[in-house]
C-alpha cells in the first residue's frame, strides 16, 4: 500500500509512463485530426517533484499560459490539464479560426472556445484510453478554461493533490507539430487510491 | 535595495528593512504579509490549505497550512524583536469556474477564511486585503515601507 507519491517505486513509474504513452497516443491522434497535421508526442515523463519544481517544469510561475482543466471521477479520481503558452494558443487557433483577430493581448472569445474544445477532446481521449485499458468506470467533467500565470493555474492541482505530502506526481506529455510550431503539455494528476486501483487492474501490487 | 527574498509554495520568509520579499503567482493559495511598522521587521507566508487537520499523518510541513504557518511565523517574528504586528493578505482566487463540489469546495475562499480566523485568534489586525476573484497574483512586500504590491496579468499593479 502506498500513502503518498514518494512511495511509488520504479516499476509503478514504468507502468504510469506506459499509461501516459497510451493516453497521449490517443490524444495525439485526435489532435492530428482536428489540425489536419501530423502530431508527435514526446516520451511521457512521470514527475514526482516538490511544488515549486513542478511549476518551474511546466513553464515557470509567471509565464502567461492557457489552461484547460477536466476533472475525472468515478472509479478513478484526478484531473487532466492541457497547457500551452499564449503564442502557441494563437498559432493553434489561427489554424482553426480566421476571425481577423491579430492576437494582441489575449484571445478572442471564439479562440478561447476553440482551445477549450481542443482540451476537451485531448483530455477525453486520454481518459477513455485509461478506462479501456483498466476496465474502470470513469466520468469526465466538462472542460474549464483559464488564462493566467502558470503558477496560479497549477495551484489548483497542487492544492488538490499536495495535501497528502510535500510532493505531487504528474504524468507530462509534450505534443509537437513540426509545421505549426505547436508546443503544449497535457498533464495528469491522480489520487493515490486511483493509482493503486489502476495498478491492481493491471495485475500489479501497489 | 538588496536582492529579492523568494517565498515558494508552502514556505515563508522573515526579514528586516531594507529587504523585499516576493511570492510569485498565487492562485488559490494565500500570501500573508505581517509587519511591525516601528521596527521594520516583517515576514511573508504562502499557505496552500486552511487547516493542519487536513494533513496526512506523516505530513509535518506546518508552512502548508494557514493555522500552523501563521502561528509559527508570528512566534518567529516576535523572537526577532517584533512587537505590534499588522497583516496584509492577497490571493485565494478561484482560477477555474468549476462547481464547488468535492472534498476541497472553493478552496481559495476557505483559505482566506482560515487566514482571517487565525489572524483574529493571534489578535493581528488585517489592514489591507486583495483576495478572491478569478485571477493570479504576484506579491511583493517592501520592508522599508510595509507596502504590499500586487501584480496580475492584464491589470494595473496596485499598492496596498
Amino acid at each position: 500500500m502506498i500513502s503518498n507519491y514518494e512511495e511509488l517505486n520504479d516499476m509503478h513509474i514504468d507502468v504510469l509512463r506506459e499509461i501516459g504513452n497510451i493516453g497521449a497516443g490517443n490524444a495525439a491522434t485526435s489532435l492530428g485530426m482536428i489540425l489536419n497535421a501530423e502530431v508527435d508526442i514526446q516520451l511521457p515523463k512521470v514527475q514526482i517533484s516538490d511544488f515549486d519544481t513542478a511549476v518551474n517544469a511546466l513553464g515557470g510561475a509567471e509565464a502567461m499560459t492557457v489552461g484547460v482543466l477536466l476533472n475525472f471521477s468515478g472509479e478513478a479520481n484526478g484531473l487532466i490539464m492541457f497547457l500551452l503558452g499564449m503564442d502557441d494558443a494563437q498559432n493553434i487557433t489561427s489554424i482553426l479560426v480566421d476571425d481577423g483577430d491579430d492576437g494582441g493581448e489575449g484571445l478572442s472569445e471564439i479562440k478561447r472556445s476553440a482551445i477549450q474544445e481542443i482540451g476537451n477532446i485531448l483530455g477525453s481521449a486520454y481518459i477513455n484510453s485509461i478506462a479501456q485499458l483498466t476496465g474502470l468506470r470513469i466520468e469526465v467533467s466538462i472542460p474549464y478554461i483559464a488564462i493566467d500565470m502558470a503558477g496560479a493555474l497549477l495551484s489548483v492541482p497542487i492544492i488538490q493533490f499536495g495535501a497528502i505530502g510535500d510532493k505531487v506526481m504528474f504524468i507530462e506529455e509534450g505534443f509537437f507539430t513540426s509545421e505549426r510550431k505547436l508546443n503544449s503539455n497535457v498533464i495528469m494528476f491522480a489520487e493515490v487510491d486511483t493509482l493503486q486501483r489502476i495498478m491492481g487492474r493491471l495485475g500489479l501490487e501497489a | 535595495m538588496n536582492g529579492l527574498i523568494k517565498v515558494g509554495i508552502s514556505d515563508y520568509a522573515k526579514a528586516r528593512a531594507p529587504e523585499t520579499i516576493v511570492t510569485y503567482a498565487l492562485g488559490s493559495c494565500v500570501g500573508i504579509c505581517l509587519y511591525d511598522n516601528a521596527k521594520k521587521i516583517g515576514g511573508m507566508s504562502h499557505i496552500m490549505l486552511p487547516e493542519s487537520g487536513m494533513a496526512a499523518k506523516n505530513d509535518n510541513n506546518r508552512m502548508k497550512f494557514a493555522d500552523t504557518a501563521l502561528v509559527d511565523m508570528t512566534r518567529d517574528l516576535v523572537k526577532m524583536g517584533a512587537g505590534r504586528l499588522t497583516a496584509k493578505i492577497a490571493g485565494g482566487a478561484q482560477m477555474f469556474a468549476t462547481p464547488n463540489m468535492g472534498p476541497m469546495g472553493n478552496i481559495g475562499d476557505r483559505n482566506v477564511k482560515a487566514v482571517k480566523s487565525t489572524l483574529a485568534m493571534l489578535k493581528i489586525p488585517i489592514i489591507a486585503e486583495d483576495t478572491g476573484r478569478d485571477y493570479g497574483r504576484t506579491v511583493f512586500f517592501d520592508l522599508n515601507t510595509g507596502i504590499m504590491k500586487v501584480q496580475s496579468i492584464g491589470k494595473s499593479t496596485h499598492e496596498l
